[in-house]
């Protein structure tokens, strides 16, 4: 059987930086199982710019990004396979996965991360009723359908989300000679980076609908129209606003969730607020030597904070190895009023160097607001801001002397009044 | 000259092709859409049915356990996907109670076997999710479910090994009758044949009356489902339906033969045949009545909804025959338990045309058996170590969610009917149909079929005529000419 | 004439009002100084950097990703896409290999932005 110390499965930006750092701090026998034939995951097919601003100080493109560290890479020993898919994890940490050139492989891993990414949500998934046309795309799939493989989805196009994907196709494909007549977002505000609203859609004169929905798709055979409509405050469509657009695309950017199949088939229990496994300071999964970063464990809307979190993964394998992981935790931590979810979930101070990265979502906008960590009464630490958003992930800093004054417990999150 | 023409590529079509290449006859099935089993074959609850539900003395009450009890042999044969999970009426009350005697003794006049009431918990001790309010069920052990399509497709593919001609858009719009033949006007140019069996479903009315034979119309009755996650399989492993009310059958849970679970359908009188547009309300009615028999059912675990339309006709049962027309079979009005039916159908089309004086002497080199999927989902390592290094096809995994190899869609391609779409790649072997529904994949998928089959992109279809996918190449320098994908 | 816009800079996005003033504009509604130079850059030189892909002869893929090396102006967008649409690179390229040199006129490259 093969033996490794660390198995990455899967070789995007989070298994990409993990991989860098374990080996920067010293393991040595690693091995990256990427699905497909290439290395770098969905940064491959972003190929518009502003990555890496926190990462690299500078603006890149997503395939730039991932080559900075697969250059990275070719300067280790890190082993890759590619074009190989894991099946299954084992209680043992035994890896099975297949591939054309290798066949059957059970790979013997002292610690894994996992590092698979997310999928975005589907037309089944939100429940988009009428007819079952073709021309009903995800956002992701046209994004690889014109940028990798050179081919249009379609030619009149309405969006439905506002999200940083659905803005980002809206430009594409006017570029490439595509009518945007549209960009419905259910929600009163944009779940996109305002710059994206920017240039993505007032540079080319697309409508933002805020507060509006596709309620019906028609067409027999290819999209010929949707329906759509205001919603109300409880996101209901109003039916006096009904109003029928004519296109033979729908494009929807409505969510991405982790991909925890194997997490969950390794026994290993999924957070329903982040759909990732409940992880710590170093990603640390509650199953000894497992590990997982990136959009596995949580969404998140830029790529160097994925890097950034494979980095603390990559860190916390190198400790296990050592035997200096320590596995008891002080403190878990809460959501509150406003909050959505915070990572990490468990924090264990012996693990931290001088700083925890506490990171979470608001629910909604929040303007003239902060974020305040609470211990029952006591306030921790506070989070200010200009402006929350639920687009926007907060990355709240809490120094290691500051929980070192508390006692064991509860951190809590919280949004309040200025 | 052919011997027989087939017009219709349902379930029943298919099952009739199948059952008639046992006989040395030139056959022929035309089917509109580009595939077999695209309409009400594709949409409907994938039930084998007990057998004590329709009326006894009807022909659907005969040919539905009759149809029963052919498909263990059939899955054997011919490997479509089917499993015998035993199926529940369930009572909430002392009026559905009554129902379930009702049912228990027309069902034992039907013929149907394994029936018997039991009470409400012993009912939960077997399917420890169902409602606490239910009060009795109607154990029947020999219902079961199959995948519909996968039958159609199975059936087909057995019937072009044993020569069986498919003909794929070809629409028939006229039936003209000669001395001792028929000639089929198609949007393909003229078919004649001896004898010709309308299978044509929801549009079997409209095919009659070609030739004059417009005693009874079709009307289609629609059905909405929705379809949830595997991994809400807990819930029920045995079918569950509501014991009748107030005139309306309930709605049901089954697990499908894949293991995710589908809730529906809703029974309505549609005006256009090809709708199968699904509605919010529907949808959300469908939901609502399934929660009576299982409360876990969660709308976050939807992965699709989608809508078939029965094929109900005026005189409410099946009608199966030579008509007036001397040659030409009618096999109309085909609707729940029409897939259950269907084998026992075919066999009886078969003793039909022995009646009307068709020779048929049985093929010597018939072969009832169609080769099972090599599917890696699941398989041990050792299995799949073998089979990878046999072909290497096997071990790229093209859909992530089902687990569904190249090799597996490659094997699809080419088992004798032509694959123009997505869909029919995905009804062959569940690539697509897991919970990203496609997204990771169908390009992939597409990208295949385009190798395999010599289509370009922009000509593969997602399901049938006019349903393409990409529209043109990104780059003039790419439509010039160059490399392909 | 009185102009709105949105400010990019940060993620507050404050709506701001400009003023023609002289040669150049008085901004309103900024809440701080990079408002106003954004602002006016947008108004007078508007400039955007392209991300797109081009035609690529026997690579992994039949297209690769490019990006013009710097922002060009707005109004050149859709002829930037029109030269990008006609390239036929032959593999093997590097990032930073050039693809259009000088595309109209602006003095700035098109680049690839991935191996091929």
């Amino acid at each position: 059987m093969l033996k490794y110390e660390l198995v990455v499965v899967g070789g995007g930006p989070a298994g990409l930086s993990a991989a860098v750092e374990a080996y920067e701090q010293g393991v040595r026998k690693i091995l990256i199982l990427e699905r497909d034939k290439e290395l770098g995951g969905i940064l491959n097919q972003c190929i518009h710019n502003g990555f890496g601003l926190h990462r690299f100080k500078e603006e890149l493109t997503g395939p730039e990004y991932s080559r900075r560290y697969i250059d990275m890479l070719d300067e280790t020993t890190i082993e890759i396979l590619k074009e190989t898919m894991v099946l299954e994890i084992s209680e043992t940490k035994v890896v099975r996965a297949i591939s054309a050139e290798r066949g059957y492989m059970e790979i013997e891993a002292e610690a894994i991360v996992f590092s698979m990414g997310c999928r975005e949500r589907t037309r089944g998934a939100i429940q988009l009723q009428g007819d079952r046309p073709s021309g009903v795309f995800t956002a992701g799939t046209a994004q690889r359908f014109i940028n990798m493989e050179g081919y249009m989805p379609g030619k009149r196009v309405v969006i439905l989300g506002s999200g940083d994907i659905g803005l980002i196709m809206a430009r594409r494909m006017t570029l490439e000679g595509a009518k945007v007549e549209a960009v419905c977002e259910l929600m009163p505000y944009s779940n996109g980076l305002t710059r994206n609203i920017v240039q993505c859609l007032e540079d080319y004169d697309i409508p933002l609908m805020l507060s509006h929905t596709v309620v019906k798709v028609h067409g027999k055979s290819r999209v010929e129209g949707v329906t759509i409509a205001k919603v109300d405050e409880n996101l209901r469509p109003i039916p006096e606003t009904f109003q029928r657009i004519d296109c033979d695309t729908v494009l929807l950017s409505v969510g991405l969730i982790p991909e925890n199949e194997i997490t969950q088939n390794a026994g290993i229990m999924v957070d329903t607020r982040t759909n990732g496994p409940k992880v710590g300071e170093l990603r640390q999964t509650e199953m000894p030597g497992v590990f997982a970063c990136g959009n596995v464990v949580h969404v998140h809307d830029l790529v160097d904070f994925v890097s950034e979190e494979g980095a603390l993964s990559g860190l916390g394998v190198a400790k296990y190895l050592k035997g200096e992981l320590e596995t008891a935790s002080n403190f878990t931590t809460a959501n509150g009023d406003g909050i959505g979810y915070v990572v990490p979930q468990t924090v264990t101070m012996s693990n931290v160097d001088d700083q925890v990265t506490f990171y979470m979502r608001v629910r909604s906008v929040y303007d003239r607001h902060i974020v305040r960590a609470y211990q029952g009464d006591t306030l921790v630490a506070e989070k200010k801001e200009r402006k929350f958003l639920p687009a926007e992930m907060v990355n709240f800093k809490i120094k290691k002397d500051v929980l070192a004054n508390l006692g064991d417990g509860e951190i809590r999150f919280v949004v309040e009044e200025v | 000259m052919l011997d027989v023409c087939i017009i219709g590529g349902g379930v029943i079509g298919t099952a009739i092709s199948r059952e008639l290449s046992r006989y040395q006859l030139q056959v022929r099935l035309v089917e509109k859409n580009e595939d077999v089993g695209t309409e009400t074959t594709k949409a409907n609850s994938g039930i084998v049915h007990g057998g004590y539900d329709a009326k006894h003395g009807s022909l659907k009450g005969f040919f539905s356990a009759k149809g029963n009890a052919m498909y263990p042999q059939l899955e054997e044969e011919l490997h479509f996907g089917y499993r015998q999970t035993g199926s529940f009426v369930v009572a909430f009350n002392e009026t559905q109670e009554i129902e379930l005697d009702r049912l228990l003794e027309n069902g034992t006049k039907n013929g149907a076997r394994g029936l018997s009431i039991i009470s409400g918990d012993e009912a939960r001790e077997m399917e420890p999710h169902l409602s606490k309010s239910i009060t009795k069920a109607l154990l029947c052990a020999t219902a079961g479910v199959t995948s519909p399509y996968e039958l159609a497709v199975a059936l087909a593919e057995n019937a072009v090994k044993n020569g069986v001609e498919f003909s794929f858009h070809t629409e028939v719009n006229g039936v003209e009758k000669t001395d001792d033949h028929f000639v089929l006007h198609t949007n393909q140019g003229p078919i004649e044949a001896k004898i010709v069996i309308n299978a044509a479903g929801l549009y079997a009315d409209r095919v009659s009356a070609m030739i004059g034979e417009d005693n009874f119309t079709i009307t289609p009755r629609q059905g909405q489902y929705v379809l949830l996650d595997k991994d809400q399989s807990f819930m029920t492993d045995t079918v569950i339906f509501q014991a009748p009310e107030n005139g309306s059958k309930g709605v049901l849970v089954t697990p499908t033969v894949h293991h995710n679970i589908l809730v529906g359908p809703n029974s309505d009188y549609i005006d256009e045949k090809g709708d199968v547009a699904t509605t919010s309300e529907v949808i959300s009615r469908i939901m609502e009545a399934g929660r009576k028999s299982i409360d876990a059912i969660n709308t976050r675990k939807v992965i699709r909804s989608f809508a078939g339309n029965r094929a109900t006709s005026s005189k409410h049962d099946f009608s199966i025959g030579e008509t007036a027309v001397k040659g030409f079979v009618n096999v109309a009005g085909i609707e729940s338990p029409g897939l259950t039916s269907a084998p026992a159908i075919a066999v009886h089309v078969a003793d039909i045309l022995k009646e009307m004086g068709v020779e048929m002497v049985a093929d010597p080199n018939f072969d009832p058996t169609r080769k099972a999927y090599q599917r890696i989902a699941g398989m041990s390592g050792s299995e799949l170590k073998n089979l990878i290094a046999e072909d290497p096809a096997y071990g790229r995994v093209i859909c992530r969610c089902e687990t569904i190899s190249e090799g597996e869609i490659v094997d699809a391609i080419h088992r004798g009917l032509p694959i123009t779409s997505v869909d029919a790649v995905k009804r062959r072997t569940r690539a697509g149909m897991g919970r990203c529904q496609g997204g990771f994949c169908a390009p992939r998928v597409m990208e295949i079929i385009s190798r395999e089959t010599g289509l370009s992109m922009e000509e593969i279809e997602k399901q049938g005529k006019g349903s393409y996918l990409l529209t043109k190449r990104t780059k003039d320098a790419l439509e010039r000419g160059g490399q392909d994908a | 004439m009185t102009k709105e816009m949105t400010c990019i800079v940060c993620p507050i996005g404050c709506q701001l009002t400009l003023e023609p003033q002289g040669d150049t504009f008085a901004v309103s509604g900024n809440k701080c100084p990079r408002g106003q130079k954004y602002a006016i850059e947008e108004m007078t030189a508007p400039k955007r950097v392209v991300t797109s892909t081009v035609a690529v002869d026997q690579g992994m893929y039949p297209v690769i990703s490019v990006k013009t090396e710097a922002p060009v102006p707005k109004e050149l967008i859709f002829e930037v896409m029109k030269d990008i649409s006609k390239v036929m690179m032959p593999a093997p390229v590097v990032i930073g290999d050039v693809v259009i040199e000088n595309v109209q006129g602006t003095g700035i490259n098109v680049v690839a932005t991935r191996n091929a």
